[in-house]
């Protein structure tokens, strides 16, 4: 595959990895976060752990929009597909994820219409295809994805169909970070910073954590390569004493960002006085909703949902494993109470969530020599 | 390697609802059949779980095995619903050693399939038997409403004599074994879901169903007592496959990830759909288990047949990882693989 | 949701010019390239395709430049090691 093989040539990665190895210093412990739960993934599914030296330490950040998603708010969304009349439709994240009375996936099998779709495009032919129910759709993702979603209401509006709406739970990524680095909890060094996120935003809004924070910023791809160069890129910064927005990923991200896609978010959607995250609490201008203008496609004044804030667990620590204060295996439940078949938290279903990664692709077990 | 301890619990099943999972051959359908099923029917041969029961009858061994086919849509490139079910029992029993003998079918049909459909699922399964040497002697045919059984489902009973060459089981895997894969990887799962048109996407693809005997006489030709299992990995994957013969074992898999082969399609979908090819079901694949010494020959024996070129060696068992698939990649880096978890592709066989 | 992969634009539909084809590894979908600016996406681009639209065009230059660059760095150190190799044996011969 073009674009995806290149960034896994043995070769180049043993090249970087030299590199790195070469750059890090022995007497330093490096701290370096990867915000996006993409990263987190390739980071295990690449085995890439073992090719960083002892002292490069990757923290795993709350980029996971399903995993940030309080459970109060899945409660709402499924409230709304207990109604006859409506489908639900959702990304296959979504549909492994644990509401008070249970997922998604349970709920269909007990009945309700909750389809699984691969675009809000799909979801929006759903509603044209069935004029006789209302056809919602469940929206989470951050700036990736909010633009598709925006899109998607600008076509409904344009084409007049009435039957479709969107429960909007797009977060913007910006304010997490700032509120990891304004943490008591947090020692960071630096960022890898989220490679798609930025495809759409540019790289400019990471700025202030290299002017105000002092720590540098790379914007990654999701390749082993991608990642590995990120890093490397990093220590040469750290070595230097620099703290600069750098953009390893510059095959794909424009460092203005995607205009169009801005325009059509800033057609849609207002930022909310504040939002709910797991783990990190209400945080302010952090997450969208659809403005007035979409009113009449805005599920949450279509419908009427409960509203109710739902804490997690109390043996749950979601909250500080998507802050970057636990691993994943620190948690109490890791493995036991909390599985891929049976989670209590998001973090362990989701395809971007840490608990996810880690127990898919680590070894557990007596110690191996591959 | 990094390791964690997880607490090993003895399977139970306190689900409150099926779920479309617990059909899906991964983990929730180990834990239906082992945590409710066996332990309710409680008897030596089914305590084995392999793919065909296998027992002694006055001294000769006699190979039984079911499978029910559910699969939608009802014809998809390559094959159809009707080849499914004679390739698919026909394989079970393939894969435990034994020379498919006869088959027995039932049909349950919904009011309103159109005769001319049930007219090509059943000449589709008569040229499927004719082609594995079988006959289907017998069945029953029921009818539901319409608004039931989604056209047609089929089960097949197949019974099969084992091979006095075939010395096959878990005990027999020994670390050092190569682990024997007959083709590419992915085909039969991803051309279903392209077929039910659900998603926008176009591919050459079709399913890869065909009965494995030639390649069972080929590998106990060659390797004869060498070969130590074999398995169809089709609900579930090749990962689910080796998942089930590692599992509280005193050894591990090892696959190397260059190895494994697949169509770019099969590649293709899977990275647009984030789904992990070791888990997409497979009707005309099987994995070998095979003593080293015996490896080659049988590698170069498989590859000698019509539809073998594709045969691979994709891995070894090794003393670690215990009890678990490992996958390691070209440049260093290693995964677990683990069974699969949930359904992503539902209705598939 | 993250997940985004690469594609080659096969085909613009003429009658919804917002419609591309694009093919990845042989599998080929519609995808909505009305994320990008108008006429800059041509049949044999490559985009960057997320939750079925087209998120970025793929700047190729840059790409092959980044990986040249790497390899040219691979390159350096084999030679840097030859050269330590050189050093090495000259040491030994020299004692």
């Amino acid at each position: 595959m073009k674009y995806v093989d290149e960034y896994r040539d043995p070769e180049l990665i043993a090249t970087v990895a030299r590199e790195i190895a070469k750059a890090a210093r022995p007497s330093r412990h490096y701290r370096i976060m990867e915000v996006c739960g993409g990263h987190t993934h390739a980071i295990y599914r690449h085995g890439l752990k073992h090719i960083l030296p002892e002292n490069v330490e990757l923290i795993h950040g709350p980029g996971c929009p399903v995993c940030v998603l309080p459970m109060g708010r899945v409660d709402d969304g499924l409230s709304i597909a207990g109604r006859d009349d409506v489908i639900l439709t959702a990304f296959g994240d979504m549909m492994r994820v644990p509401g008070t009375c249970g997922t998604p996936l349970a709920l269909k099998a007990r009945g309700a219409d909750i389809r699984m779709v691969y675009s809000p495009l799909d979801a929006l032919r759903i509603a044209e295809t069935n004029p006789g129910k209302r056809v919602c759709f469940f929206a989470i993702g951050f700036e990736t994805t909010a633009p598709s979603t925006a899109l998607t209401l600008l076509r409904a509006r344009a084409r007049g169909i009435r039957n479709f709406f969107v429960f909007c739970n797009h977060v913007t990524i910006v304010p997490a970070i700032r509120a990891i680095l304004d943490s008591p909890d947090m020692r960071l060094d630096a960022f890898v910073g989220p490679g798609h996120v930025s495809t759409v935003t540019g790289c400019r809004p990471y700025e202030f954590i290299a002017k105000d924070y002092k720590k540098p910023v790379v914007i990654s791809g999701f390749e082993p390569l991608d990642i590995l160069e990120s890093i490397l890129m990093i220590l040469r910064q750290l070595d230097a004493g620099e703290a600069r927005v750098e953009n390893q990923y510059r095959r794909i991200v424009p460092w203005e960002g995607n205009l169009p896609a801005l325009r059509a978010m800033a057609q849609v959607f207002e930022l909310r006085p504040y939002f709910e995250w797991r783990g990190l609490g209400f945080i302010s201008q952090s997450a969208l909703k659809l403005n007035a203008n979409f009113a009449a496609w805005d599920a949450e004044t279509q419908f009427e949902i409960p509203g109710v804030r739902v804490t997690d667990p109390k043996a749950a620590q979601c909250g500080e494993v998507l802050k970057g204060v636990l691993k994943p295996p620190q948690c109490k439940l890791f493995g036991k109470e909390c599985n891929p078949e049976h989670p209590v938290g998001a973090l362990m279903v989701s395809s971007e969530g840490a608990c996810a990664a880690y127990y898919r692709y680590v070894h557990t077990g007596e110690a191996v020599t591959a | 390697m990094e390791t964690i301890v997880r607490t090993m619990n003895r399977v139970r099943f306190d689900d409150a609802q099926i779920e479309m999972a617990h059909g899906a051959g991964g983990k929730a359908s180990r834990r239906l059949v082992e945590g409710l099923i066996v332990p309710l029917l409680s008897n030596h041969v089914l305590a084995t779980l392999s793919d065909s029961a296998v027992w002694a009858l006055d001294g000769t061994r006699i190979a039984t095995t079911a499978d029910g086919y559910v699969v939608k849509p009802l014809r998809f490139p390559g094959g159809s619903i009707g080849e499914l079910a004679v390739n698919g029992t026909v394989n079970d029993l393939a894969v435990s050693g034994a020379v498919p003998l006869a088959l027995m079918a039932t049909f349950i049909l919904e009011a309103g399939l159109a005769g001319d459909a049930l007219r090509a699922e059943v000449e589709a399964m008569a040229a499927a038997a004719s082609a594995a040497g079988v006959s289907i002697v017998g069945g029953d045919t029921k009818v539901v409403e319409h608004g039931f059984a989604d056209g047609m489902y089929i089960t097949t009973f197949g019974v099969g004599r084992v091979d006095d060459r075939a010395q096959l089981g878990p005990s027999r895997v020994k670390p050092g074994d190569a682990i024997l894969l007959s083709g590419p990887i992915g085909d039969h799962g991803i051309t279903i879901l392209l077929a039910r048109g659900e998603l926008d996407l176009e591919a050459n693809l079709s399913s890869d169903t065909r009965p494995l005997t030639a390649f069972v006489d080929a590998l106990l030709n060659s390797a004869g007592a060498g070969v130590h299992w074999m398995r169809d990995p089709t609900r579930g994957g090749v990962a689910t496959a080796l998942n089930e013969l590692v599992r509280g074992n005193a050894f591990g898999a090892v696959l190397h990830e260059e190895a494994i082969p697949m169509h770019d399609p099969v590649r293709g979908a899977c990275e647009i759909l984030g789904l992990d090819p070791l888990h997409i079901a497979n009707e005309g694949q099987l994995i070998a288990v095979v003593d080293e010494r015996s490896a080659d020959a049988a590698l170069a024996a498989m590859r000698a047949l019509p539809g073998g070129e594709g045969a691979a060696r994709i891995g070894e068992i090794r003393e670690q990882p215990h009890g678990a698939v490992l996958a390691t990649t070209a440049y260093g880096g290693g995964r677990i693989i683990d069974m699969l978890v949930g359904d992503p592709l539902p209705r598939i066989c | 949701m993250c997940l985004a992969i690469p594609g080659q634009v096969v085909e613009i539909s003429a009658e919804q010019p917002l419609l591309a084809k694009v093919e990845v590894a042989g599998v080929r979908r519609s995808v909505n390239i009305g994320l990008l600016e108008e006429g800059t996406v041509q049949p044999g681009d490559w985009v960057l395709i997320h939750v079925g639209f087209a998120m970025s065009k793929i700047e190729e230059e840059g790409a092959h430049e980044q990986l040249r660059m790497l390899r040219a760095l691979g390159e350096d150190q084999l030679a840097l090691d030859e050269l330590r190799g050189y050093t090495f044996a000259e040491r030994e011969v020299q004692r």
